[in-house]
């Protein structure tokens, strides 16, 4: 019999240290959207339909560049394209006879961060524990957008400059510590960076804009390295690694 | 700058779409290796390629945005947190930022 109650308040604990650091970063989002000239309103909607940091900042980018829904639509297909592994192997660790509505609830929390708790859970993932989880990082994600907004005015300048680095801080918090333990990684980040310092200062690409240049980018060189480089490991998380491993001795 | 909200909408529906579809539909394994390497490398590749250079470029000289990156490279390094690589790129930045502008 599973605790669905101890589930949920597990979730909420986990969710924690999630949401503080949601909190930091979408404020900066906030101030990015204020930036561009989106109300609080707008902002506080999109943080809380979307709940991505890196769909969003894109977004914003498309946005005040006015392009088209498709190029909207692309981009927030190829940069959230992880997300459908996630709930690739999330689908995996639920058990196979979670009910349809389960299936569509925990589909709105699936981020890098809820994905990586959920994937450490012992056993099955009960969905509830995804709801404790969500039902604090989501609103905080809302209410740092909302403040980030509302308060981009009053605070000091130096302050707001200082914090529009967290969200590029919580990025690379994501993308080095699995570069330590894997090379191809790091040459793979080093690569990606290099390239993209190339489109973005070499005058030849300015007419492309910025949301698809990481497009261009991410499926170029994600594509290359699959081909150069094939990895029998589709998952981002080294504890979802862990998890299959242990699966597979299983098996 | 076209319909916000129909952007918003955009959005929403793709990513939720793409968060659904796969927990909804796809109940076996994808055994492709290709597939399974593109999709494992793209998040290293998009949050690499949205961070550099931008980083530079988000800070009131490109000196301070690099030293954010280096501090958060090496912070994120040594195994601190998501939260405390991102406060002390911050703080990092503005205290720089007191003495170079």
């Amino acid at each position: 019999m599973v605790n669905h109650r101890k589930s949920f308040f597990d979730g909420m604990r986990d969710g924690i240290p999630i949401a503080l650091g949601y909190f930091a970063v979408s404020f900066t989002l906030g101030i990015a959207c204020r930036n561009i000239g989106l109300s609080a309103l707008h902002a506080t909607v999109m943080s809380f339909t979307n709940l991505t940091s890196a769909g969003e900042f894109a977004a914003l980018g498309i946005m005040a560049a006015g392009a088209s829904y498709w190029e909207m639509a692309l981009s927030q297909l190829v940069i959230n394209l992880r997300y459908m592994l996630m709930s690739c192997s999330l689908s995996q660790k639920m058990a196979p006879d979670t009910p349809m509505y389960h299936r569509l609830l925990v589909g709105y929390g699936v981020t890098d961060e809820i994905f990586g708790i959920s994937v450490n859970v012992p056993g099955r993932l009960d969905p509830f524990y995804a709801y404790g989880a969500v039902c604090i990082a989501s609103p905080a994600w809302a209410l740092g957008t909302f403040l980030g907004v509302v308060l981009v005015n009053v605070l000091p300048a130096r302050i707001v400059v200082a914090l529009s680095v967290a969200l590029y801080g919580m990025f690379i918090a994501i993308i080095v510590p699995p570069a330590r333990k894997d090379r191809l990684l790091a040459g793979l980040i080093l690569v990606s960076m290099a390239l993209s310092w190339v489109f973005a200062r070499v005058p030849l690409f300015d007419g492309i804009s910025g949301g698809m240049k990481i497009i261009i980018l991410t499926v170029l060189i994600s594509g290359v390295a699959a081909f150069l480089f094939p990895v029998d490991r589709g998952l981002t998380s080294g504890a979802e690694e862990q998890k299959k491993e242990e699966g597979e001795e299983h098996a | 700058m076209r319909d916000v909200y129909a952007y918003i909408a955009v959005m929403a529906v793709v990513t939720y779409l793409i968060r659904v579809l796969p927990l909804t539909l796809i109940r076996r394994e994808i055994h492709n290796v290709r597939i399974r390497s593109f999709l494992y490398y793209i998040p290293y590749v998009t949050l690499s390629v949205m961070t550099f250079p931008a980083i530079l470029d988000s800070t009131g000289s490109q000196l301070s945005g690099l030293a954010g990156l280096v501090g958060a490279v090496l912070l994120a390094w040594f195994g601190a947190s998501l939260f405390s690589v991102a406060v002390a790129a911050c703080v990092l930045v503005f205290v720089l930022e007191l003495f170079i502008c």
